[in-house]
């Protein structure tokens, strides 16, 4: 939807040319996504950065969403969902391929949801189910991830009396925290996040941005927001998405200040959407 | 609680900052090469504004950015929007300074028209003014700002008082109309420096408390510029 306030000359209907993404961890390439016969994304092509916060923002059912699950099959779990054409590379593997192993991948792209969810477990249990799973036991390395982990999600000061009590005696933006933690205990290389402070206040809001902020020293982050000065505030590139189509892919500074797209434009100052 | 964004407002801060200080330098070496006659400290003057210029370049760019990407509101969002303000203000300082560097090398040419005395006096308050309406910066003080915007009408007053002896230098002897008429400009770009210290210490006086004092009867009962004479009005 153009808008009469902006003038023609702001860009083409193609955007941008797409940044130069370098040392990519993530390589989608022409991706066409169908639930049934409904096609929920149409060709995309998009780059995901080692190290950076990429953010995918668009109003609701632009596919943002459904491109996220992509990155770690998620939408394997629904009947009828498919990549009609195109293929995700991580570091150049095609993860559609029939050898390559969910559990594996899952284990090195973590997902941390939109409600919080932890298990009707301890704290401690929470954290280290990943491990369990693994076949951990040794009571010294678990204990040293629960530790690491939840220092890593920025909740070790505020739980370490207690981490017998139980995950769901938390505060909401307490027990997110804890899904992050839970989600680095089993060192991900990527970790995707589906609009991750939608449920929290303000305050548990700035938090967990301020943890990204200091996870991206160490993993490649993917997120999936509403709130638009959240992306602008925590993400280095921002995809924005119309009807299944990624309509602008730049650094975050030049969507917010100088976007090249009409839609874009319209969309990050609240004209639709 | 600290944010991760929190050192990108030190930044624009400390940049303001330095512009101050650099603006500040440019003033006092331009009146010291004028009173010395040193062509070559002029001339020093007249290099160093391309920082000054950058300087505001950068501090705008980092307003924009921030207003864009961090949604600042409340003092935070006062102090990005006086920021870019006070850099314009403290651009305009330098080009002044660099106007005055220029006479200077211009007038070194000549002997001087007359002893130095009322130029370096006025540039003396109007160097205060600009240090403290910085100053209101660092600590807030808005009492310190009011009395900057009181001592404006010192510099108006000196100013006009040197139109009009300058303007009878040049009826007496036309011979000395090309120094007096460097010599005036000297003056109304000191008078210029002071109002732009008048406006930054309004500025800050809003980025306290949120208060436009701009035009207000806070500051003309204090007694700023008005009078004609040499002087314009301020903005």
């Amino acid at each position: 939807m153009p808008s009469p306030l902006l003038p023609s000359s702001l860009g083409s209907a193609e955007g941008r040319n797409p940044p130069v993404v370098r040392r990519p961890v993530i390589e989608i390439a022409d991706l066409d996504f169908h639930y049934g016969t409904s096609q929920a994304l149409h060709d995309i092509s998009l780059s995901i950065a080692e190290k950076e916060v990429t953010a995918f923002i668009g109003p609701s059912g632009c596919g943002k969403s459904t491109l996220l699950r992509c990155l770690n099959r998620m939408n394997d779990l629904i009947d009828g969902a498919r990549i009609s054409r195109g293929a995700i590379r991580i570091r150049g593997v095609d993860i559609h391929q029939r050898d390559v192993e969910v559990m594996e991948l899952r284990k090195r792209v973590g997902m941390v949801f939109q409600k919080s969810n932890p298990f009707p477990k301890s704290i401690y249990e929470n954290v280290v189910y990943g491990l369990r799973l693994q076949g951990v036991r040794d009571k010294t390395r678990l204990d040293e991830a629960v530790e690491t982990s939840l220092r890593g999600a920025a909740l070790w000061d505020e739980v370490k009396d207690r981490l017998h009590a139980s995950g769901l005696s938390l505060s909401g933006g307490q027990q997110q925290r804890l899904c992050i933690a839970r989600t680095i205990a089993i060192e991900p290389e990527v970790i995707l996040m589906d609009e991750p402070c939608s449920a929290l206040d303000p305050i548990a809001t700035a938090k967990v941005e301020e943890l990204i902020h200091q996870l991206k020293l160490r993993y490649t982050i993917v997120i999936v927001t509403h709130n638009m000065q959240q992306a602008a505030r925590c993400s280095d590139r921002t995809a924005f998405f119309y009807l299944g189509k990624l309509i602008e892919f730049a650094p975050t500074k030049d969507i917010f200040m100088t976007p090249s797209n009409p839609q874009t434009e319209a969309y990050v100052s609240g004209r639709f959407g | 609680m600290k944010r991760f964004f929190d050192s990108e407002l030190e930044l624009f801060r400390s940049k303001l900052i330095l512009m101050g200080e650099s603006s500040v330098r440019q003033v006092r070496d331009a009146m010291k090469a004028l009173v010395e006659g040193d062509v070559a400290l002029a001339q020093r003057v007249v290099a160093a504004d391309d920082e000054v210029d950058r300087l505001e370049i950068e501090i705008d760019e980092e307003a924009v950015r921030y207003m864009t990407l961090r949604s600042p509101v409340a003092t935070e969002l006062r102090l990005v929007i006086v920021g870019m303000k006070a850099s314009h203000d403290l651009e305009r300082v330098g080009d002044e300074a660099t106007n005055i560097a220029k006479r200077v090398v211009r007038l070194a040419a000549e002997p001087p028209l007359k002893p130095y005395v009322d130029l370096p006096r006025m540039a003396g308050i109007a160097l205060e003014m600009l240090r403290d309406a910085l100053d209101c910066f660092l600590d807030g003080d808005e009492e310190k700002a009011l009395a900057v915007c009181r001592r404006d009408a010192e510099v108006d007053a000196i100013n006009r008082q040197l139109y009009r002896e300058l303007s009878s230098f040049m009826v007496e002897k036309p011979v000395t109309i090309s120094r007096a008429l460097e010599l005036m400009f000297i003056s109304k770009s000191i008078e210029r420096i002071a109002d732009h210290a008048t406006n930054i210490a309004e500025e800050m006086v809003y980025l306290s408390r949120g208060k436009d004092i701009r035009h207000s009867d806070e500051v003309k009962r204090h007694g700023t510029s008005g009078e004609s004479g040499a002087s314009e009005p301020r903005r």
